[in-house]
């Protein structure tokens, strides 16, 4: 567990030394901070953050991430010439990018909703959003040790965590629309809520739905989507597989490091 | 000050002369509500003390009386009759619970009914698990007010209205509190009304239903949580004003339905999280002005046989769709009103911006024909496909455009 802890440390003074971080941070402070500064209200405010959520936290988790790791590299490879657990070093290789990834996002676009509090937004939407936001730093900082374990090419490590981060955050979501469309005919409900959590930015988006767009979920017609998003039980489903999304990847990227030959 | 007061005690002491107090229960006059309603004469008081009184279904057949509870008397039908009809002019009933009258399919049991008589009162009672609540039938200028009534009835087949109107003009219905019932207040043929400062909530049907009523007004009034929300059909010259319309959800629910309205106002109300804020069907002239539409799933839906509406100085927030139709063209007016979803600029600063405003997004059509692509909502993908729609409009209805929005919200 020493080990862990040693790792960690190792990794957030890298990372605090990293102006990146400190910029990230205060870029969602300023944005967050600017959208209830030009007169937006509570509701508002969660409403453009999300969009920002859905696209920038993924985007900097891959990129970041996939760098972090490779840069990472030859301190993991001292440390394993030394007598310690692979385990204890993954977890801490991990925790040491997941852990100021999800605490940058939390204060800075935290704060600004604890400074307004009084503004309207409601509890339920403002720790949707945070969770949200936590939750998806955590399963693409996962997403992207994986990648950057799973080749020794940066360049193609990057360029595969570009590519994920474009399928996750947009094209996704245009398949899921035209199977909507060209299967409008037959009872898609169902199918279209399990594609919905296939894709951990649409778990997210899902997540935050249930708190905030209650109201327009309830409209549709189908009794399956009253069943789930008019009781706890859609914000309990999207946050299960949303923790999902953090476990497999950081699994399968786990299983890579403890077998792997550096 | 000496005189005074032995004026006072000396016209104290006349009043029984001009109207007696009969007292109901332990230690008055008499045993029964009946008796007591029998033997009294025009302008008497009957006094209910505290207690539960069974009695087969009480009448007031005398005109001027007033019936009081006092430490709010049971009134109870025992599942099986109504409770208290009232059925001579100038009544007035206050303070007692009426409860229990059961379900019936084959009569309208009510708490309390009015039956055919004129400016009766009915204040400050509680009604308990009726079928009807407070019932006016035939009725003209009755004032019904600070009422507490519940309801919990399961369906809507086996529970009648809270405070309903039936051919009863000149209705005052103020302050009351309805909750559980099929619908909490309902107007039919019930013109010249007013209904002031209730709230109704939880209902299984509609908080508020009125049909064929002209000349209406609602002030006031909070309807929350009720399963399809409020209903105003097949009247005109009504004023809606200063309400509010909450939360109610689901495909059929809607925070303010108008069927066949002419002429009008709905003004600075407030609707908030409801599937469908306001609905419009087939309604004319009908001016919208300075309401309040924030996180609704569709603010306003409004349907192309609703001819020359206008909404003006409104303010939309937070909903998910702010406009919907179901046509290319549009007769309504939408023109000065705040959209948080404008993103223009105003360069000579009067206020108003210098772009027009599409209200109607892309995505609202492509769930309209696709309704389960409602799960996108919010995505990033889809706010480019709105974002390039709204910059080059090819699908939404032109038409329907608010040419001077407003860049700050009214008020």
């Amino acid at each position: 567990m020493n080990v862990v802890l040693l790792v960690l440390q190792a990794g957030l003074r890298d990372l605090s030394r990293n102006r990146w971080i400190v910029a990230y941070t205060l870029s969602f402070l300023g944005i967050a901070e600017g959208l209830f500064w030009f007169g937006g209200t509570g509701p508002q405010v969660l409403l453009s953050l999300l969009n920002l959520v859905l696209l920038v936290l993924p985007l900097v988790a891959l990129v970041f991430g996939t760098i972090h790791v490779y840069a990472s590299r030859e301190f993991v490879e001292l440390l394993l010439a030394q007598p310690v657990p692979r385990r204890e070093l993954f977890a801490g290789l991990y925790l040491g990018l997941a852990l100021p990834l999800a605490g940058a996002f939390l204060v800075g676009a935290g704060i600004p909703f604890v400074v307004h509090a009084r503004d309207g937004a409601t509890i339920g939407g403002v720790v949707a959003l945070l969770g949200a936001g936590v939750g998806l730093s955590l399963a693409f900082a996962a997403i992207a040790t994986w990648i950057a374990l799973f080749t020794d090419d940066r360049l193609k490590g990057v360029g595969l965590a570009l590519g994920t981060w474009l399928v996750a955050a947009v094209v996704y979501d245009g398949l899921v629309l035209g199977a909507a469309a060209a299967f409008g005919n037959y009872p898609v409900e169902r199918p279209l809520l399990g594609l919905m959590l296939a894709n951990p930015v649409d778990v997210a988006r899902v997540l935050v739905l249930t708190q905030l767009d209650v109201s327009a979920l309830m409209g549709y017609t189908g009794a399956l989507f009253e069943r789930t998003f008019g009781t706890a039980l859609g914000t309990g489903i999207a946050a299960v597989a949303l923790v999902t999304w953090c476990v497999i990847p950081l699994g399968l990227a786990g299983r890579r490091f403890l077998r792997r030959d550096f | 000050m000496r005189h005074a007061l032995v004026t006072a005690l000396a016209l104290f002491a006349a009043q029984p002369a001009l109207a007696d107090d009969l007292t109901v229960g332990a230690g008055g006059r008499f045993a029964t509500i009946s008796a007591a309603l029998e033997a009294a004469r025009p302008g008497d008081r009957v006094l209910v003390r505290a207690g539960t009184y069974r009695e087969p279904t009480l009448v007031i057949r005398t005109p001027r009386l007033t019936l009081e509870g006092q430490g709010w008397p049971v009134l109870d039908g025992q599942g099986v009759r109504e409770v208290l009809v009232i059925a001579a002019d100038d009544v007035t009933v206050r303070g007692i619970v009426a409860t229990s009258t059961g379900i019936s399919n084959l009569e309208d049991r009510a708490g309390i009914r009015a039956r055919e008589v004129r400016n009766c009162l009915i204040e400050n009672n509680r009604l308990r698990d009726n079928l009807w609540g407070i019932y006016l039938q035939r009725s003209a200028d009755c004032v019904v007010r600070n009422n507490d009534l519940e309801a919990r009835g399961l369906r809507q087949t086996e529970s009648g209205n809270g405070i309903h109107l039936w051919y009863s003009p000149g209705a005052r219905v103020e302050n009351n509190r309805v909750r559980g019932h099929r619908d909490g207040i309902y107007f039919e043929f019930s013109s010249h009304g007013l209904t002031r400062g209730n709230v109704s909530e939880r209902s299984q049907r509609y908080g508020l239903h009125f049909m064929f009523s002209d000349s209406c007004a609602y002030l006031e009034n909070t309807f929350r949580d009720n399963n399809s929300g409020v209903a105003v059909m097949y009247s005109r010259g009504v004023v809606i004003a200063r309400n509010r319309f909450e939360r109610s959800w689901g495909s059929a629910a809607y925070g303010l339905l108008l069927k066949d309205i002419s002429g009008g106002e709905i003004t600075d109300n407030t609707f908030e999280r409801n599937s469908t804020g306001i609905f419009v069907e087939g309604s004319s002239r009908l001016a919208v002005r300075g309401n309040t539409f924030s996180q609704n799933g569709w603010a306003a839906k409004v349907l192309a046989d609703a001819d020359e509406n206008i909404f003006s100085g409104n303010q939309f927030s937070g909903n998910a769709f702010d406009v919907t139709t179901n046509s290319r063209s549009s007769n309504t007016t939408f023109d000065g009103n705040w959209w948080d979803e404008y993103a223009g600029y105003d360069l000579d600063r009067d206020g108003v911006g210098d772009t027009a405003f599409h209200p109607v997004r892309l995505f609202a059509l492509v769930v309209e024909q696709h309704p389960a692509a409602l799960l996108l909502l919010r995505s990033p993908l889809v706010s480019i496909l709105d974002a390039a729609e709204r910059v080059l409009p090819v699908l939404t209805p032109e038409a329907l455009v608010d040419r001077r929005p407003l860049m700050r919200p009214p008020r």
